[in-house]
């Protein structure tokens, strides 16, 4: 696997995410935030990772974007303010200052690709090879979500109840 | 210089992940339409899960679904299994909290019938 189609895809996922921070009515700015979901699914099916992809590309693209097409039916799907305010100097002066520290940090992470970066070499090869003996899952992320760490993905389930129950008490319509 | 310039062509998806990273939290700090804000929360959440599955590539390696049922298997020929895992989990919780801030931003509307921050705090005196 080569990397060569990564840089047009990062300059469409960039391209995107402007894109939808900078259109002003909101609906197509939804469908915009989709369109960057499924960039993000194509990158990381490119990178090798096709089970996040396709959480991605339902989750992200579809559950997401109907989440806030419901929302913007429900409220006002204009960004009424014309003339707005300078952004506060805190803003201006500590983002740049954040992002010259992550880039001026980039030269002691791993090198993209690189199979003898730290992540790589300490933990998981040992679940790529006793996936097949301990589990008879060729899918290691499989075997690994479900079996290894079967409890964090029960309580990922309590999390999404509890979110459901969230919702469903803000949203009740015969409150006080 | 040159050697931080070169860093950063050799971690093409790590100035993507700044990028996007900045970006969307500097919407979250200066729109003052909530869904927008939204919008922002959205973009510095997937960046980062981005960041985390960019790990986990390997040079000339597959997607970690194991190729023979027997037989010792060679860990640099697949990609990194975890980060894909840890993401996944870290997907749903953040469409979780995606949901319930919409809603939250929905009840806003019931009440206040506005969208604007400003105009929020000014009904609320």
């Amino acid at each position: 696997m080569t990397f060569s189609f990564e840089i047009p895809l990062l300059i469409l996922l960039i391209l995107t995410a402007g894109g939808a921070i900078l259109v002003k009515d909101l609906v197509p700015a939804v469908f915009i935030l989709g369109s960057y979901s499924f960039f993000l699914a194509l990158v990381w099916a490119w990178i090798g990772a096709p089970d996040v992809a396709f959480v991605e590309a339902v989750v992200g693209a579809g559950l997401a974007t109907v989440f806030f097409l419901l929302t913007l039916f429900e409220t006002a799907p204009k960004d009424t303010r014309l003339h707005r305010p300078p952004p506060p100097w805190a803003a201006l002066l500590g983002l740049p200052l954040l992002g010259f520290l992550l880039l001026y940090a980039a030269s002691d992470l791993p090198k993209f690709g690189d199979p003898a970066s730290p992540a790589s070499v300490h933990i998981s090869p040992v679940y790529l090879e006793n996936s097949m003996h301990d589990t008879l899952t060729p899918n290691v992320v499989t075997s690994v979500l479900m079996d290894y760490r079967a409890f964090d993905t029960l309580i990922e389930t309590v999390v999404i109840f509890t979110a459901g129950i969230a919702c469903v008490l803000l949203l009740r319509r015969n409150q006080a | 210089m040159l050697e931080l310039i070169e860093a950063w062509l050799h971690r093409p998806n790590f100035i993507a992940f700044v990028i996007l990273f900045l970006w969307g939290f500097y919407i979250m700090v200066t729109h003052h339409n909530l869904v927008k804000k939204l919008i922002g929360l959205y973009i510095v959440q997937t960046s980062v899960i981005f960041f985390l599955v960019a790990i986990s590539a390997k040079t000339g390696a597959t997607v970690p679904i194991l190729l023979s049922g027997t037989g010792p298997v060679q860990a640099a020929t697949y990609t990194n299994p975890l980060p894909h895992v840890l993401t996944l989990t870290a997907i749903v919780v953040q469409i979780a909290t995606l949901g319930v801030s919409l809603a939250l931003v929905a009840a806003i509307y019931r009440k206040y019938g506005t969208l604007d921050e400003d105009e929020i705090l000014k009904r609320l005196e």
